[in-house]
């Protein structure tokens, strides 16, 4: 069940639009702030909301790199891997937090704290390497000063 | 020289608010437009020469033409802002849209009134958060002042203007493919014709315009056309954005007149390649566009120029590549993204791109093949404009293309000697 709140938020978003199915991409995003994920429940009942079919939502929740199909961590971390980082050094910059947190892109640490993402190019390659943990972008990165600043984010 | 686009950025500093842009100038440009005919307006744009900023360059003037205008044509009307930047190296846009949000709001009013255009979007990339806190800010300020809404500053003109936080992918930034976006559906591009200017969102006549084109416009109706042609240094008027990201001294973004040469922005503006790594080539405008090599560093960053040399403008943001980069391995990253990012809609992209991708490994892990440089030669061809339904896969086809041609040695050694010689 969608909570009154991100209901409210949804049907806020339908007035900027001539048709439901456009607020599809907001609907999933207002979700996934209040949870976290969209679960196949969410899914349902936003299908519902928007007049939609489950299977139709779902091929439009699956294009896009932001809306996350499986549960994440509470913070994500995703680490730019196209070209301008990558000619600075990210591959080391994900080493660093693949030895760090013991875990591999993709994955969440068992705690739960963190989910290691790839991104591509975030519009900042004049200070490439670069990353975004949630929504702060973190930039001329050095693996050496990323232990610390994971601190931030308990 | 004269700085247009970024007079009111300051660095690191917050953005101008509304009383801060109206002060500097701001929202006059608004004002002399609307005692202005629509018709008058798209003229005007016309005579200034000025072409997009988002990577095709294509006449603005002569897109706003192609739009039903007068009592007869079909509404609502749609104007889009195209804030997706995410072509690789492309780091313009940001610039514009955190450092002077009421520049880019007051352009797009002022082309809704040109066209006659009944709703806005500004289509922003979602992970540009703090772009989108100070859009949202910049337009509550709008409303509030009666810029936006209706009987915008005393006319007859309403536009409504909304913020749309996309959820990341790079088709998003294809004309046909933002459509589907708006209209919540996957973002696979749309055969054309219909043009989006007869038959656009949901059916209506839509323009879809770069930010860094937008932010223009107010200047435009300001100065004049003639004005806007003097600034440039070459055929095509005005400033442009220019950036380099790589090893070079001082990555960066800098505005410029249109047609400065790649030498004097390499150089100059980037401080020269860093201490032990020499310059081998570069994109000049995102990773979509053809290498350029040391040949070309006197060609002037305009369109026709770059055309000339082989490659295209594209967005002006350079990456460049140096000598301790392996030109394979950059190559294989390019492909990489845009066999990733392929939205699965035409064969030769979903097909051709990854295989490209595999081979370019395969040749960076010493397991290439001599007959491989052909295979990648035929992908580029199969992928070439015409064959596919958008500009995705013809724009991965040209950096591998080129690298083909300018770096072909270095592919030859890493299949001859079976590894990378960079590792």
């Amino acid at each position: 069940m969608l909570s009154p709140e991100e209901r409210q938020e949804i049907e806020a978003e339908l007035a900027h639009y001539p048709r439901k199915q456009s607020v599809s991409i907001d609907a999933m995003k207002i979700v996934q702030r209040h949870r976290g994920w969209v679960s196949d429940e969410s899914l349902q009942d936003i299908a519902e909301l928007l007049g939609m079919s489950t299977d139709d939502l779902d091929g439009v929740a699956t294009f896009y790199n932001l809306i996350f199909r499986k549960p994440v961590g509470r913070h994500v971390i995703m680490v730019c891997d196209s070209v301008s980082c990558w000619i600075m050094g990210c591959d080391r910059i994900r080493e660093r937090l693949c030895s760090r947190l013991k875990i591999k892109p993709g994955e969440t640490t068992p705690d739960g704290r963190f989910t290691l993402l790839p991104i591509v190019c975030l519009g900042a390659c004049d200070h490439a390497p670069v990353m975004m943990v949630d929504d702060d972008l973190h930039q001329d990165l050095d693996p050496q000063q990323l232990d610390g600043f994971l601190e931030k984010y308990k | 020289m004269e700085k247009v686009l970024t007079k009111n950025i300051r660095p690191d500093g917050e953005p101008p608010d509304f009383q801060a842009y109206e002060e500097a100038g701001g929202y006059q440009a608004l004002r002399k437009a609307l005692r202005m005919e629509p018709k008058a307006i798209t003229e005007l744009i016309k005579k200034s020469t000025l072409r997009g900023r988002g990577g095709a360059g294509f006449p603005t003037g002569l897109k706003w033409s192609f739009v039903p205008t007068g009592k007869d044509a079909p509404h609502p009307k749609y104007l889009v802002a195209n804030a997706d930047e995410m072509e690789p190296g492309t780091f313009k846009d940001r610039l514009l849209l955190e450092g002077d949000p009421h520049q880019l709001i007051e352009g797009m009013i002022i082309a809704g009134w040109a066209l006659e255009a009944d709703v806005a979007f500004i289509f922003l990339r979602g992970e540009y958060t703090l772009a989108a806190k100070r859009l949202s800010k910049a337009i509550a300020e709008g409303y509030e002042q009666g810029c936006l809404g209706n009987s915008i500053l005393g006319s007859d003109y309403n536009l409504e203007l909304y913020l749309h936080l996309s959820a990341g992918r790079y088709m998003c930034g294809e004309e046909t493919g933002l459509l589907n976006a708006l209209e919540g559906k996957r973002a696979n591009p749309r055969a054309k014709p219909p043009f989006p200017q007869i038959s656009g969102l949901w059916g209506k006549p839509t323009i879809v315009q770069n930010v860094e084109t937008l932010a223009n416009i107010p200047h435009i109706i300001q100065n004049g056309p003639e004005w806007f042609k003097s600034l440039g240094r070459s055929q095509s008027g005005g400033t442009k954005l220019y950036g380099a990201s790589g090893k070079v001294k001082r990555p960066g973004l800098w505005e410029l007149p249109m047609g400065t040469p790649i030498r004097e922005i390499l150089e100059e503006h980037a401080g020269g390649m860093r201490d032990g790594v020499k310059f081998r080539g570069l994109l000049p405008g995102g990773a979509s566009t053809d290498f350029l090599v040391e040949e070309h560093l006197d060609v002037p960053m305009d369109f026709d120029d770059v055309q000339k040399a082989g490659s295209r403008l594209g967005t002006g943001t350079m990456i460049i590549l140096d000598d301790r980069t392996c030109p394979v391995e950059m190559v294989r990253n390019l492909e990489h993204f845009f066999a990733q990012e392929s939205c699965g809609w035409c064969t030769p992209c979903w097909a051709g791109l990854p295989w490209a991708e595999q081979i370019l490994t395969a040749i960076e892990e010493g397991k290439g093949e001599p007959g491989d440089l052909d295979i990648l030669a035929h992908i580029t061809r199969w992928v070439a404009p015409g064959n596919t339904f958008c500009a995705l896969a013809p724009g991965a086809a040209e950096p591998l293309q080129s690298a083909l041609k300018h770096f072909r040695e270095d592919f030859a050694r890493h299949i001859k000697e079976k590894r990378c010689p960079w590792h």
